[in-house]
């Protein structure tokens, strides 16, 4: 334990929905003797052993690695998604940057494409639709040549390893005033699309990720930035101008168009 | 009643048994395999790869996992990297040397065919991952980069940066959306396999919790794969993530499976400590740190002063003077086992559980910017997790359950005693021995569900036929349904005073205390005496909130709690039963005069394979002898 661990008095309002068809309130719960050596979700197992202790219903926030790898926690603290750090999922921040007596605000992620569960807890889904709709390279086991045959600039390799390491918490469509999940589409776009063996499919792989998108009741974009600000990975805005720049070639060049583009064009 | 534990090892000279047996295998026309489904649970490396791989073959596959997403499963965690045959670096590897090093290093506890197989594929997965967009580290001339890694005298370990896992699972993840599009994949979110469902002595389904609604549905196939993964969990403080849990494995067991080695357990020296009573989880810092760290503990017991104050001549560099040759570099097991004998000599940081990991001399030798440059990544995220400026103060480290070598015993095809039932990766027992090697865990997970099972399926399936089909309608299915459901009141009516959590901490401990880095025979006998007790007064006394009409975390975590009851119970009899000490299982009565584990070849050089045999009976032990016909028994040595 660190020398210098203290325990915090906090305040925490947090928003109670039994169901997706429930309607939604917050509750306020004072919670003491909290480390500051703990994680933010460490803090809330302690809220719900208490909860449970008093036969209540504990909070449900979803979670699973807790080492900021796995993507599935994530809820906003006092507006900002994943709580105040940078680059930083909830389950890596610690106690120790809050202020005793401090009160914190936890909702969902607010998305239309992301309806709540409960509490906490969102469904994620759409972003794994996007990725079927063409954030793949198609490439059946045993058809690989050998991993050398295909040289890769080391800087491009490394760009695209920027982009891949996208989390898809959705961090990003929740702090974008229009619920837009362009960084997360334009990530797979741009790491995909850097690569030769993921250059042959580029053109429908930009239309139709672009596409489920839309479908999926995601925002547009308007570049305002808030994700890059909240993404705990630090994928770059940049991602989304090579987005722009693919689809626009996409738009122009495509050789045939998959029947779900007709509108796009 | 004794069973035969048929290993099904093909004949002929070890180079061509797989090739041998993927002829005498019967072929699915391609024609002919919509007409089968298979059920994968778990869609980590193996489930992911397995369910993709099918797909594309034509089979029908429905694939169930408990997150909300396919891509979150553990394997995305794993750092280091995977290792592959290849000799790019013309520096002596080929896939002898890989088969030979792991057979090794899994303590002679390991399958020769099985493991020499892995070594064949190790190439191909690479070359998979590369196709696939997988943006393994380059060199600037554009190649793949290798480097050398947990001791290996060769560079044979491709990885990407520090997140190899999540690079080589979101390749086959995207693999199997692709498959998720053309509906040869039917995803399953949010489902948690609570039983299998056997008809005529084959398994033909699954029954699994939806957990968001609480319903328990019925799915029927013509085989199952399982990748569930593994089970470090019970000791409930452990580098897995909070959702792992042997849930899966362990019904399975009770409906006839073998569980296999279940003491073989890997402890990772170098992760972060203990901070307190709400420790949640453990984690792990990468041990190429070990590369440059010093590890010491202070030579004065109860030393309460800070690191920096602690005299050059007062420190202990305790893995320096006891292994002169590999220093701080020795063996996961060998490093993990010495920090906790300075602990227990009341010599570990504070009193607690913990040792220190020191970058002084490598910063004043090399300069703060080199270690910055190597470890940057993991310097900060110390600091992120302990608050302490590691470029300043030493680090403080101890082990931590990391992996779990044990698992559902398989033969070579990888189907378990339940035919039709197939297990894959870390929920099988079958490559890694008593010792699992760094950086082989992804390439096992993808050796299995991208080249192995793709072929031992369609050898199934084409065996079996597709006339005998099952529908849900089954008594058997009902039956198993009613088992779950059955459990689940249970756990729901208790109503008692103590949360899912306490239980399993106190399990935990237990655990770790007597089952954990060393273990003897008093020890082992206490975890059986005190096991068996508080599972009871879980069963009396656990409080679970809630219904099942909805999402009911609660509910999850009792399920699986009283799951790793029983296989605490089943790892220390198997503990206590293997009278020897290798890779991964210490036995202090059988050590050398030097402290390092001494394996019984005589006695044990075998696979304990465990049959369920009713709740208040005694389970009982098979055994699958060892035959090592290249690799000659030898004893490890680190000095």
């Amino acid at each position: 334990m660190s020398e210098n661990q203290k325990n915090l008095n906090l305040n925490l309002k947090i928003w109670r929905q039994a169901g997706n068809s429930e309607k939604g309130v917050f509750e306020t719960y004072p919670i003491k003797n909290v480390s500051t050596e703990a994680s933010f979700l460490e803090m809330m197992d302690q809220l719900n052993e208490e909860l449970i202790g008093q036969k209540k219903d504990p909070v449900a926030f979803d979670h699973d690695c807790r080492e900021g790898i796995c993507g599935t926690c994530g809820f906003v603290i006092d507006g900002s998604a994943h709580g105040p750090l940078k680059k930083t999922t909830v389950c890596q921040l610690h106690m120790r940057n809050f202020e005793d007596g401090a009160t914190l605000t936890l909702e969902p992620w607010r998305a239309e494409a992301f309806p709540v569960i409960k509490d906490l807890v969102v469904d994620r889904s759409a972003l794994d639709r996007i990725i079927s709709a063409g954030g793949y390279i198609s490439v059946d086991a045993g058809s690989a040549p050998d991993g050398n045959t295909i040289s890769i600039p080391k800087p491009d390799a490394d760009e695209a390893f920027d982009n891949a390491t996208c989390i898809g918490c959705g961090a990003c469509v929740a702090s974008c005033k229009n619920a837009s999940a362009m960084l997360f589409t334009s990530a797979k776009v741009t790491h995909l699309g850097l690569l030769p063996q993921g250059q042959i499919e580029q053109s429908e792989r930009v239309l139709n990720m672009v596409a489920q998108h839309d479908i999926e009741g995601f925002g547009s974009c308007t570049t305002t930035g808030a994700c890059e600000a909240a993404c705990p990975k630090g994928i770059s805005l940049a991602a989304i101008s090579n987005l722009n720049r693919d689809l626009l070639k996409a738009q122009l060049t495509a050789k045939s168009l998959p029947s779900s583009q007709s509108d796009v064009v | 009643m004794s069973l035969n534990l048929d290993s099904k090892i093909p004949s002929g000279p070890i180079e061509d048994k797989w090739t041998k047996h993927k002829f005498d295998m019967k072929l699915v026309n391609p024609a002919n395999r919509r007409k089968f489904t298979a059920i994968v649970v778990g869609t980590g490396l193996a489930g992911s790869s397995a369910a993709s791989s099918l797909g594309e073959m034509g089979y029908n596959v429905k694939a169930f996992f408990v997150h909300e997403s396919p891509r979150r499963a553990h394997s995305v965690a794993a750092q280091g990297g995977i290792n592959g045959a290849k000799n790019y670096k013309n520096d002596g590897d080929s896939t002898y040397r890989l088969f030979y090093d792991t057979v090794k290093g899994g303590d002679f506890r390991a399958r020769e065919a099985n493991v020499y197989r892995l070594a064949e594929v190790s190439g191909n997965i690479i070359d998979q991952a590369v196709a696939s967009g997988v943006p393994l580290a380059r060199e600037y001339g554009g190649l793949l980069s290798n480097r050398s890694f947990g001791g290996a005298q060769v560079s044979r370990t491709f990885y990407a940066r520090g997140q190899t896992g999540q690079q080589l699972l979101i390749g086959a993840y995207q693999g199997m959306m692709r498959q998720a599009e053309k509906g040869q994949v039917k995803l399953f979110p949010r489902r948690e396999m609570l039983d299998v469902v056997i008809v005529n002595n084959r398994a033909r389904g699954i029954i699994v919790r939806n957990l968001i609604t609480g319903e328990l549905e019925k799915h029927e196939a013509d085989v199952v794969i399982m990748a569930t993964g593994g089970y470090a969990n019970v000791f409930f403080l452990s580098t897995n993530a909070m959702a792992c849990a042997v849930t899966a494995g362990w019904k399975a067991h009770k409906q006839g499976a073998l569980f296999a080695n279940p003491c073989y357990t890997q402890i990772h020296p170098t992760c972060i400590p203990v901070h307190g009573e709400m420790q949640s989880k453990l984690t792990l810092m990468s041990e190429s740190l070990r590369n440059d760290g010093r590890i010491w503990v202070s030579k004065i017991q109860g030393d309460t002063r800070k690191a920096n104050d602690i005299p050059e001549s007062d420190r202990d560099y305790y893995l320096e003077r006891i292994y002169p040759s590999f220093g701080n570099l020795a063996p996961r097991d060998v490093s993990s086992r010495q920090a906790k004998y300075r602990v227990d000599e009341g010599r570990g940081v504070g009193g607690k559980e913990a040792v220190y990991l020191d970058f002084k001399e490598s910063i004043s030798r090399l300069g703060q910017s080199a270690i910055s440059e190597r470890y940057g990544n993991l310097f900060e995220m110390y600091e992120k997790i302990t608050g302490e400026n590691p470029y300043q103060v030493p680090m403080r480290i101890y082990p931590a359950p990391h992996y779990t070598m044990g698992g559902l015993w398989v033969d070579y095809n990888l189907m378990s005693t339940i035919p039709g039932l197939f297990v894959a990766g870390e929920a099988n027992f079958s490559d890694h021995g008593a010792n699992r090697l760094g950086a082989s865990a992804l390439m096992q997970g993808l050796a299995d569900g991208y080249f192995v099972l793709p072929y031992t399926i369609g050898n199934f399936l084409a065996s079996v036929g597709n006339t005998e089909k099952v529908s849900t309608d089954h008594p058997a299915f009902a039956e198993a349904k009613n088992r779950v459901d059955a459990e689940l009141s249970q756990l729901l009516k208790i109503k008692g005073s103590r949360s899912v959590d306490s239980f399993h901490k106190q399990l935990g401990r237990i655990m770790w205390d007597n089952c954990g880095m060393a273990r003897n025979e008093q020890g082992l006998k206490k975890a059986l005496e005190q096991i068996p007790q508080l599972k009871q007064e879980f069963w009396n006394d656990v409080y679970v909130p809630g219904d099942n009409k909805s999402l009911n975390p609660e509910l999850e975590k009792a399920v699986r709690v009283a799951d790793f009851f029983e296989l605490g119970e089943l790892m220390c009899r198997d503990a206590l039963e293997r009278n020897e000490s290798c890779g991964g299982h210490f036995r202090e009565e059988y050590q050398t005069a030097d402290g390092e584990a001494l394996r019984d070849d005589q006695a044990f050089c075998n696979v304990a394979a465990w049959e369920y045999k009713g709740a208040s009976v005694a389970p009982q032990k098979h055994t699958e002898e060892l035959v090592f016909e290249k690799v000659k028994l030898a004893t490890r040595s680190y000095k």
